[in-house]
């Protein structure tokens, strides 16, 4: 309140610089941009801006069959010296009559029409001795056949034969029929809304997963003592090695037995039965007391083998929809893209496979090294623990440092082992001890919470790449087309949607977590039966949300050569064909007014 | 038997929640504990189950030390712990029965519960829960469309799922009006005369503490006031513990 006490002149001389102010801003913001009203009024301009709207408001959608009636008329341009040879009209058809019958460039001339069809419309021609066509004008017939026209002849070279002027009468017949753009303009827009169809579920699938990880309530309870966190680093990369490897293995027996229709059932039989018996080991109706040692080694051997017999199904069901899916191809006829669909599936498999199970072996040994870590640390004295640490954070810290290292000498080539591995894995070590001795070997540090922010920054930074840049990556990679446009919308739909979706995680009801919590259950059905009930309303808005941003974006992905309309919308916009591009445009309108109905609908009906 | 010894809470911040409180419990005993808001009540009973991580003090409970107890061990012990809270904590969007269910999460195979897979002697343990206190035929609605009495009732079942040997309930009745309060309080009174389960109760009206309790124990801004029979609490007692300006009501 005291602003107001002061005096007047003071609070005019105020207002009146913060006024001078915002004019010097606006001022300076009109000649940043060009502002020029002149122009607006320019009659070239207006005529051309006329054209251009015209063009706009007649969609390139609907056309009709036409006859055509050419008539032409011999025309000197200039006059030959000397007299003017009679010109001859044949006044039993069709016939034009100009006026005068010769004349200099950019002389007016008027061409009268006779006998015509009525009611036709069409151009009137100069045809230049090259062959090239110069628009006179466009006339109309009465209901007699006749028209009347004045038009400009065009600035031409002197040319000393007769060249020609010619009226084309088109006349539409038949019904009408969609034009050769608007089929293309419909097959484009097809092809966008499956872009969008495709990037959106893609993308909310995996980001599903993602969002829990980067929600910070879920996150901040998981502590592990530095024995845990170190093991679990160590793990992670040991079991991705080991789990690629693996089925990179079984992968090739796999294919090598491919042939053989009676290997193959073998193989999957046997496979199934392995894993039949893993499951009976180690899936138990109730959980038990908390078992001993020998109850989870022979777990462990029942996990391994059930996880190899999947990776050996796996294969054998990529191989074989593969197959299956080439051999359908030709007899389904029009349906042959189910055929596709099947070898895509198969393919998809096939490449992650060895991607899947390099990651759940890399989780099953990083969780393995995080429960002994715990177990160490609970059960051993205080002393023994600081040098088990001692030990293993420096390898976790080397293996680690070792690994960003080789990540940095892909992307720079420094190809310098010293620098890109022995430095950085000797400073790891170093790191690693120096935190043991830091640390109280029991307390437990906050490694969820360390994930989360990783999780979370690794989000924010591809979320801020815009796909309109993203495809530029993926055109490189897949080419241009839709499918380029479909991996980097759905890569970036990833991204924003694990940010949204983990934001309602973390505002979601504490109150039956701890409910749930205190009955004993572990962490996984604490998500299942307290957090997943209440996440699927918001989620499910989100993702309707993100299914209309997704349309919307795959309209004009196409710019970048991300496939989909926009691509044609671009191509006839360069080719100045309004009429086209105006074709597109009300697509696009049409699809992404009638995508927002039908999410807020969907929406309105699950919230 | 419950130990609880030298039980102190620090939040982060310097809240200082639980003193250095010790009292013990006696299997099958009815305890009441009293205090304003803020005392530290809360607090108390989630150390008990280890929701809330006590900074320092032990809590024995069958000679096992419960603030000692690994990630795993932690789990067999809460499933033997079952809970009610004040606001019910009931998954809202949830059906009634699955809400009942989720109290035998703790017995429950992990995979088969997380495909919603419970085994035949679960479903028939929920049903006579539900029937036990009078909601076996709101199984299948959602648990916000009950009403709050309701709720609370479903609360005791799911608790009840856990086959409890304690019952920690954190003011049941405080969003209840007097009536429903009562016949909360008469289930829990069931549940510790009939299944002996030793009950934990933070209650905020004297005359439930009369009527239920065999023993009510007080804290004041984290310490222990107060450990002995409610009848002991007379005028002088009670605005020790409330503090000097506080006035009985009811």
């Amino acid at each position: 309140m005291k602003n107001f006490r002061k005096k007047p002149v003071v609070r005019w001389l105020i207002i009146a610089s913060v006024i001078i102010a915002v004019v010097v801003v606006y001022a300076f913001g009109f000649s940043v941009t060009d502002v020029n009203f002149a122009t607006t009024r320019e009659e070239q301009r207006l005529t051309s801006l006329t054209r251009i709207l015209r063009a706009l408001a007649h969609p390139d959608i609907i056309e009709y069959d036409q006859v055509e009636q050419n008539v032409d008329v011999p025309f000197h341009l200039p006059c030959p010296p000397g007299s003017t040879p009679p010109i001859s009209v044949d006044t039993s058809g069709a016939y034009i009559v100009v006026s005068p019958a010769c004349a200099g460039p950019g002389d007016a001339v008027t061409i009268e029409g006779f006998k015509f069809l009525p009611n036709t419309s069409g151009p009137v021609n100069f045809i230049a001795q090259s062959g090239v066509s110069l628009q006179l004008g466009s006339f109309q017939t009465d209901s007699n056949g006749s028209f009347q026209l004045t038009g400009e002849l065009p600035n031409r070279q002197p040319v000393e034969e007769a060249q020609a002027i010619r009226a084309t009468a088109r006349q539409n017949i038949g019904p009408p029929r969609i034009s050769r753009t608007g089929e293309l303009v419909f097959e484009k827009i097809v092809e966008t809304v499956f872009i969008a169809l495709l990037a959106t579920t893609f993308g909310a699938i995996l980001a599903i997963p993602l969002s829990f990880i980067a929600a910070q309530n879920l996150m901040s309870e998981i502590r592990s003592p530095l024995t845990s966190v170190s093991l679990t680093l160590l793990g992670w990369p040991i079991g991705i090695f080991l789990g690629g490897a693996v089925a990179i293995q079984i992968g090739r027996l796999a294919e090598s037995i491919l042939g053989d229709t009676a290997f193959i059932s073998g193989s999957l039989a046997l496979s199934a039965l392995a894993i039949g018996l893993a499951s009976v080991t180690t899936v138990s109706r109730e959980k038990e007391q908390i078992s001993d040692v020998s109850t989870r080694l022979i777990r462990t051997v029942g996990y391994v083998v059930g996880g190899i017999a999947a990776i050996v199904i796996s294969y054998l069901v990529a191989y074989i929809m593969l197959l299956v899916g080439d051999a359908l191809i030709e007899p389904l006829g029009p349906l042959g893209f189910l055929g596709n669909f099947v070898h895509q599936l198969g393919d998809s498999l096939l490449m992650l496979t060895p991607v899947l199970a390099a990651l759940i072996a890399g989780g099953a040994l990083g969780s393995l090294g995080g429960s002994v870590g715990q177990r160490a640390s609970d059960r051993l004295d205080s002393r023994t623990v600081r040098i088990i640490n001692l030990g293993v954070a420096a390898l976790a810290g080397a293996a680690t440092f070792a690994l960003i290292g080789a990540a940095i000498d892909w992307f720079y080539q420094i190809l310098d082992i010293n620098r890109t591995f022995v430095i950085p894995a000797i400073l790891g070590a170093i790191g690693g001890a120096l935190l043991t001795l830091r640390v109280d070997p029991r307390q437990s540090l906050p490694i969820g919470y360390w994930v989360y922010f990783v999780t979370r920054t690794i989000l924010n930074g591809i979320r801020s790449v815009e796909p309109l840049i993203m495809v530029i990556v993926f055109v490189v990679w897949v080419g241009i087309g839709p499918f380029a446009g479909a991996v980097a919308l759905a890569l970036h739909t990833v991204a924003a949607l694990g940010k949204l979706f983990s934001e309602q995680v973390e505002s979601i009801a504490e109150g039956p977590l701890e409910a749930v919590r205190a009955t004993g259950a572990n962490r996984a059905q604490v998500i299942k039966f307290a957090v997943v009930p209440q996440i699927v309303p918001p989620y499910i808005s989100f993702l309707m949300y993100r299914w209309d941003i997704n349309v919307r974006f795959s309209t004009i992905i196409g710019f970048a050569g991300g496939g989909g309309i926009g691509f044609l919308l671009q191509q006839n916009i360069r080719l100045l064909d309004y009429r086209a591009a105006s074709a597109a445009m009300l697509a696009i309108a049409i699809v992404v007014s009638s995508m927002d109905y039908i999410s807020s609908a969907i929406r309105r009906r699950f919230v | 038997m419950l130990e609880v010894k030298n039980l102190t809470k620090i939040y982060p911040g310097d809240v200082l929640a639980l003193d250095n409180v010790s009292f013990t419990v006696e299997s099958g005993e009815f305890l009441a504990v009293i205090g304003l808001s803020g005392s530290g009540k809360s607090t108390l009973l989630r150390c008990i189950n280890r929701l809330v991580e006590p900074t320092d003090g032990q809590i024995i409970w069958n000679g096992v030390d419960v603030t000692q107890a690994s990630q795993d061990e932690l789990l067999h012990i809460r499933r033997k712990i079952g809970m009610v809270f004040q606001h019910f904590n009931l998954v809202n969007r949830s059906k009634v029965i699955t809400n009942v269910l989720s109290g035998r999460l703790g017995y429950a195979n992990s995979v088969l519960s997380l495909l919603n897979r419970f085994s035949r002697k679960d479903m028939e343990m929920a049903m006579a829960q539900m029937e036990r206190v009078g909601i076996a035929d709101q199984a299948n609605k959602r648990a916000d469309e009950l009403s709050g009495g309701q709720q609370q009732r479903v609360g005791i079942a799911r608790a009840m799922m856990q086959e409890p040997e304690i019952m920690l309930a954190d003011e049941p009745v405080a969003s209840l009006d007097p009536v429903l309060a009562h016949s909360i309080m008469q289930h829990l009174e069931d549940v510790n005369k009939d299944d002996g389960v030793m009950v934990i109760c933070s209650l905020h009206f004297l005359d439930l503490v009369h009527r239920y309790a065999h023993r009510a124990i007080a804290l004041n801004e984290g310490k222990l006031m107060f450990d002995g029979s409610p009848k002991a609490i007379d005028d002088a007692k009670f605005k020790e513990i409330y503090g000097r300006d506080a006035e009985r009501v009811g």
